[in-house]
């Protein structure tokens, strides 16, 4: 009844063709951000902020950038981790070699760096595909963690490999507590997220879909695989090198590269795969999705008055993940977005069906 | 190109030999040590090959169900006799097999091979999670009687002679053993054949009767004899502990140098990945600052597969619009 | 169809009501001193960790159990698992910050290196015993690291200074086959400056976590015949390294581990072969005839109540060093007492505490661990605590 576009005529293209065509979903999106903005810094803990939603917002990033490869072009890819630690540690370098440079420059700079290195690793993907090109992708995992660990001159000849973020300032504001760098996040992925929508509307976005849905056939009307693949491999990559940066600047504040192993390419991995590939949308939720589940397992048992050791709760997190997942993907193998999207159906019809 | 590679390889191989006699013996020791190694890789990559080419799964939780399978023995064997241990476990492995039939492969028909690949990872982080809540995170000794010291051999040929460890020595014995019955099991037996059958084609060989779900169950359950043989080969030379299902991650490479679909392609990309692993972290890895063994395999096989991209056996994809 | 959206919805609402409900379990006792317990109970480096997290969480409750809590104020703890991993540490951080913490025990040197940079700003207290930063024992520079009872630094040194005593290191070749993480790399630069003072070549031999891939590492050792191996590795990296020892017949009598690689279950799954192999010791090794192991068994486990699956843990070398670091924690919050009246301390009042800790022969012998520590008092500028 409320969510009905009865009577909304579109009389123009652009209108036609905006980001969201139905009125109700304008409305809520744009609510949505302003109490993200403003409502959310009023009303939630310095936990929250902390543990819960500045990781949620990075790995969102992190994981849109990864559904850009795996979700619209059908690039399988394991590395992200690495890329992320690409964007990490360029970050650093960059802000502690030209030190009054602009924090945002530096964020930008570090995806770029990302981007190189990514498209780089995406060669191969002209040559190798499915699961042959997932494995591959591996190599840029493995590589990237050995070179962060041993090539002294990217960790600043860190005695002990690692590497702490320089104090946070933009614009001569330092960015310290729990909420500004909630702030700072946000406006970031904000931003990202509406290019990305943008970018897999046009014509660069369809056509990595035309090279997922099927290569030859892509190739047959006119794409070009090669830079449809690598710009998809560039761009995804310019993502997770951000996401990185932020990780280990506004997360950690002082990391090594384990903390960008291959456990993190798989939990990006999951993020898309649970939330909905090729969706933006399902980025976001498969995020929330990953984040909060560890901790709501973690704390769930001691809240219900049945107390488990750590390790009892640890190993059940971990049957329960592994559990869940095949769960989903029984369910609802395209993810939460499309749970989202059913249920938007739905609410079409509320409350009459028929 | 496929030639030149392998001559580029082979060059790479033999050049300390040629750079004098002196290194002559540890260089034998390594090419040794490497191979050794290469057949504990292949164990593992053999199961990931038995079931991608019955069911077109990628199984990822082949490693956690190394560990889950050694873990079970380790912890059996304290209360019974080894053999009945190994018994018991075989069905657990068996069951294991039918429930991963039953609960994810056939919800899952006829879904897209990365899901299907989710799923095992899904698998993996369950069998993890198990194992420990059942059978503690701890480390175990399994001992099943296999010798530790190392052989001296060909002491009169060099000086010094040459190592070689017993333990590796029979640990690729009991690899060889499982390929060569695995073979005859493939080829000869009705099973074996509806085996390869449903590898072939999934369409056609149901249409002629062979029973989809059951040869999963039978290929899952070969997949965790192959993972026992493995777990215990790996865990009485390293102890049977959490990173055991770590050894996953090295049987990849392995499989994508050999072909996702090929059982020799096993048996000879993991002889290559370990060889060119120790070569390239003995000889290279000084000038680089040490621990690219990691890396180098998967590099090894990324450039392998510039120039064949289904692998070194894999079964030539024709694509069609 | 139908059945199965409805399960779907069920799952969802399911995990809706979950997300709501772990907050409200957020507010803990007022009138406890909260000491966090950050622990890896699961994944490749739990058979160190758990004796660890089980010997420090022992004492907590012994000190409740005995003593009533330190000066009648009872310790409330949590534990939290970090799988060794630091961005987990830094959420378990995050997430045990809220319930105001005076001292944090990381068990991981990256970890440490991670909240090094956050403990600052949230005024609580990084008590690092035998592991962490070795630079900061300065605390005129790292004003709440507590690296007590020897850094890396130490441990490398001690370990040259031990096999000089073998005969003259001069043109020797030493190999250090390390872990390939910030703990591994702590004691570098020192081995690095002692080889040029002392005319010894270094060897550096890095593996990869977690250490179970070692075959080249020990080929290499095999080719090069280092004259001793310092072994510097965690977890499932040391017993490997001792079978890859053996399995290249490298004599386990030029092997020489860090504190940290000389426990139980290092050595155990080489069984006999491992004989010969020395590891430093922080201080004290595996015993349980002390008074305070007594003390476990009386308050803890005789009641039942003891954190070890097995009472056989109770005076492993890991479970002692995880007792100890308690203590140490403990103290701290004792000393900090002395000077601020009795109640619950804040992290700067623990800090102070920390910085004043003197614990003398007469102290360790009330504590009953006679015997597993060293006298050593702290200052200052010296947070690691001078003998």
């Amino acid at each position: 009844m409320i969510y009905r576009e009865t009577g909304q005529f579109k009389t123009t293209y652009a209108s036609d063709q905006q980001l969201f065509p139905i009125l109700q979903d304008r409305v809520f999106v744009i609510g949505f951000l302003v109490f993200a903005f403003v409502g959310v810094p009023f009303l939630a803990s310095d936990y929250l902020f902390r543990a819960i939603l500045t990781p949620f917002l990075i790995l969102s990033l992190a994981a849109l950038g990864l559904n850009i490869l795996v979700g619209y072009c059908g690039q399988l890819s394991l590395g992200t981790g690495g890329f992320m630690a690409v964007g990490a540690y360029a970050a650093y370098n960059i802000a502690i070699r030209v030190p009054d440079l602009n924090l945002l420059v530096v964020f930008v700079l570090a995806g770029l760096c990302s981007t190189v290195v990514g498209a780089l690793f995406g060669i191969p993907s002209l040559r190798i595909k499915g699961f042959y090109l997932a494995v591959t992708t591996l190599a840029a995992q493995f590589f990237l963690d050995w070179a962060f660990a041993r090539v002294g001159w990217l960790t600043n000849y860190s005695s002990s490999g690692s590497v702490a973020a320089p104090p946070l300032v933009i614009f001569g504001k330092a960015i310290q507590g729990p909420v500004e760098k909630y702030l700072f996040v946000l406006a970031i992925v904000c931003v990202f997220a509406l290019l990305a929508k943008n970018l897999t509307r046009g014509a660069i976005g369809r056509s990595w879909m035309a090279t997922r849905d099927m290569d030859v056939a892509a190739e047959v009307i006119g794409i070009r695989p090669l830079y449809a693949k690598l710009t998809a491999f560039a761009v995804s990559s310019f993502y997770v090198g951000l996401a990185g940066a932020l990780w280990g600047f506004i997360y950690l504040g002082a990391w090594e590269p384990l903390a960008f192993d291959v456990n993190r390419s798989f939990e990006l991995l999951f993020m898309v795969i649970i939330g909905g590939l090729g969706s933006i949308l399902g980025s976001f939720l498969g995020a929330a999705f990953i984040v909060i589940l560890p901790i709501v397992l973690n704390r769930r048992p001691s809240a219900l008055g049945m107390p488990l050791s750590t390790a009892t709760v640890s190993e059940l997190e971990l049957m329960v993940f592994g559990g869940l997942i095949v769960f989903f993907l029984i369910a609802e193998p395209r993810g939460l977005a499309r749970l989202w999207a059913i249920g938007k159906e739905k609410l079409r019809l509320w409350p009459f069906p028929h | 190109m496929t030639i030149a590679f392998f001559a580029l390889l082979a060059a790479a191989a033999v050049s300390p030999m040629v750079l004098g006699m002196a290194q002559f013996p540890q260089w034998l020791e390594i090419v040794i040590g490497g191979l050794m190694s290469g057949v504990l890789y292949s164990l593992v990559a053999l199961g990931l090959v038995l079931i991608f080419k019955a069911s077109g799964v990628f199984n990822f939780a082949q490693g956690a169900m190394v560990l889950f399978a050694a873990l079970t023995l380790v912890r059996l064997a304290e209360k019974m006799p080894l053999v009945v241990a190994l018994a018991v476990v075989l069905l657990v492995m068996v069951a294991l097999a039918w429930l991963v039939e039953r609960l994810v492969l056939r919800p899952l028909v006829n879904q897209e091979g990365i899901v299907l690949f989710m799923a095992t990872l899904g698998v993996a982080y369950f069998l993890n999670g198990l194992g420990q809540f059942v059978w503690g995170a701890d480390v175990f000794t399994l001992d099943v009687g296999m010798p530790k010291e190392p052989k001296i051999i060909l002491d009169k040929v060099f000086e010094g002679g040459i190592l070689v460890s017993t333990e590796d020595l029979i640990a690729s014995l009991i690899a060889g053993l499982l390929v060569a019955a695995l073979a005859v099991f493939f080829q000869k037996t009705s099973t074996g054949r509806a085996l390869r059958a449903v590898a072939d084609d999934h369409q056609a060989a149901q249409s002629i009767g062979i029973p989809l779900n059951r040869i999963w169950v039978i290929v899952w359950s070969v997949a965790g004899l192959v993972a026992l043989v493995a777990g215990v080969v790996w865990g009485s030379k390293l102890g049977v502990q959490f990173s055991l299902q770590l050894i996953a991650l090295k049987a990849l490479p392995v499989v994508i140098l050999g072909g996702f679909t090929s059982i020799p392609g096993a048996i000879v990309g993991g002889l290559l990945i370990g060889l060119g692993e120790k070569l390239s972290e003995v000889y290279l890895g000084p000038m680089f600052g040490g621990g690219i063994e990691n890396w180098f395999a998967y590099v090894l096989a990324l450039v392998f597969l510039l120039f064949r991209p289904e692998g070194l056996f894999g079964e030539k994809h024709i694509d069609r619009v | 169809m139908k059945n199965m959206l409805r399960i779907k919805a069920a799952a969802l609402a399911l995990a809706a009501a979950g997300g709501l409900a772990w907050a409200a379990d957020a507010l803990a006792q007022a009138k406890e001193i909260f000491v966090p317990v950050l622990v890896y109970r699961t994944g490749p480096y739990a058979p160190n960790g758990v004796p660890w997290a089980d010997g420090f969480v022992d004492y907590l409750k012994l000190v409740n159990e005995r003593d009533g809590g330190i000066n009648g104020v009872k310790i409330a703890y949590e534990e939290c698992e970090t799988g060794y991993a630091t961005d987990r540490g830094v959420e378990c951080y995050e997430r045990l910050k809220s319930k105001k913490p005076v001292a944090f025990s990381p068990l991981s040197t990256g970890i440490t290196y991670a909240l090094t940079e956050k403990a600052p700003g949230d005024h609580i207290v990084l008590i690092t015993a035998g592991y962490g930063r070795a630079d900061s024992v300065d605390g005129s520079v790292f004003r709440w690291n507590f690296p007590m009872m020897g850094t890396y630094w130490d441990g490398a040194d001690i370990l040259v200074q031990h096999v000089k005593t073998k005969g003259p290191i001069k043109g020797k070749k030493i190999a250090l086959v390390y872990h390939d993480s910030p703990y591994g790399k702590e004691p570098i630069p020192v081995l690095e400056a002692l080889a040029k003072k002392e005319g010894f070549k270094l060897m550096l031999l890095p593996v990869t976590h977690p250490g179970v891939e070692q075959k080249a590492t020990w080929l290499q050792i095999r080719q090069q015949r280092p004259d001793y191996v310092f072994l510097w590795g965690w977890g499932v990296m040391n017993s490997t390294a001792i079978k890859e020892a053996i399995a290249v017949a490298y004599p386990r009598l030029q092997m020489y581990g860090v504190w940290w690689s000389g426990a139980e279950p290092d050595v155990l799954p080489a069984e006999q072969a491992a004989r010969g192999y020395n590891a430093l010791a922080l201080a004290h090794s595996a015993e349980n005839d002390k008074p305070i192991h007594k003390d476990m068994m009386k308050y803890l486990y005789d009641k039942g109540k003891g954190t070890a699956a097995d009472k056989k843990e109770v005076g492993q070398v890991l479970y002692n060093r995880g007792m100890l670091s308690a203590i140490l924690t403990v103290e701290s919050i004792r000393t900090a007492m002395k000077h601020y009246g009795k109640g619950v301390m804040t992290g700067d009042q623990v800090r102070w505490g920390a910085e004043h800790l003197a614990i003398d022969a007469n102290r360790i012998k009330q504590l009953g661990v006679d015997g597993m520590m060293v006298p050593f008092h702290t200052s200052c500028a010296d947070h690691g605590g001078a003998h």
